[in-house]
């Protein structure tokens, strides 16, 4: 039960930390990647604000300790930089910048984005549901290369 | 107030909801992981955690946005937003994070894999504004 509420909290938290810093907007989170043009660094100003609880949380989270839930830290990711990790990062940049909403912030949409914010996640799970097969066809084409 | 310092505030915020979700329950705050669990099902016994999550990331924009209204111009060109769903979607999944995953969770903790991604797709992202803009 805790770890519901645990949940809520954070996926609170993070929507009126999306809210307060202007997130939101898709045009301001456009604004941050209009490097060339008329560029707005508030993102940069949020992605900051945000490393830091983070960087501390993570001195607390070392091997061997657990979670007040009880659960186990997650083991540091492998560092191998797959074809999966390049592709999909370059996928979801082209998509960021066509519309300016990340998976977090249009899951708020939700709530605020009318019908354009619908459609964009009803597309993104879609997305998501195709990733699966995606990336199988990805590693076997990787492991052929 | 400035944008930055509204923007600093907010991520603080965001950071605090990520610190919570970590000493907590011992898991990283990524919403594309917390999404797309629900969907292909790899959330397992831990759907409800994800589904609590994302309910109140909904419901608290929402009851804040009656005091302060959001600002918000999501393009209506259902095309723009079909495709960037998709591409979004698919690419969060395939490289396992998104800006809070990979940014946030990943940088604070010097994640190569982490680190690269951000600097990927923050790349693809200023390529497509900077060409959109040039094109349209």
């Amino acid at each position: 039960m805790s770890r519901l509420i645990i949940a809520a909290v954070s996926g609170g938290l993070f929507g009126a930390g999306l809210h307060l810093s202007g997130m939101t907007d898709t045009a301001r989170v456009r604004g941050f990647l209009d490097l060339f043009g008329a560029w707005d660094p508030t993102l940069a100003f949020v992605m900051g604000g945000a490393l830091l609880p983070m960087a501390l949380a993570w001195r607390w989270a070392q091997p061997g300790a657990v979670s007040w839930s009880g659960a186990a830290y997650p083991a540091r990711p492998d560092p191998q930089i797959t074809a999966r990790l390049a592709v999909g990062s370059v996928l979801f940049g082209i998509g960021w910048g066509l519309v300016g909403l990340c998976p977090g912030p249009a899951i708020a949409a939700l709530s605020y984005g009318g019908t354009s914010g619908a459609l964009f996640v009803l597309a993104m799970l879609a997305g998501m549901a195709v990733a699966p097969a995606a990336g199988g066809l990805l590693d076997r084409r990787a492991a052929a290369a | 107030m400035t944008a930055w310092l509204w923007g600093l505030a907010g991520g603080l915020m965001i950071g605090a909801a990520a610190a919570l979700f970590l000493l907590g329950n011992g898991r990283v705050m990524g919403a594309s992981g917390l999404i797309g669990g629900l969907v292909d099902r790899s959330a397992g016994s831990r759907w409800a955690e994800g589904a609590v999550f994302l309910a109140a990331l909904v419901a608290v924009p929402a009851v804040l946005s009656l005091w302060s209204p959001v600002d918000t111009q999501v393009t209506p060109a259902p095309a723009l937003l079909i495709l960037g769903g998709l591409a979004v979607g698919l690419g969060t999944r395939l490289a396992n994070g998104c800006t809070s995953g990979h940014g946030v969770c990943g940088i604070s903790r010097l994640s190569r894999r982490g680190i690269v991604a951000t600097c990927i797709y923050i790349g693809a992202g200023i390529g497509t504004v900077t060409l959109m803009g040039a094109l349209l």
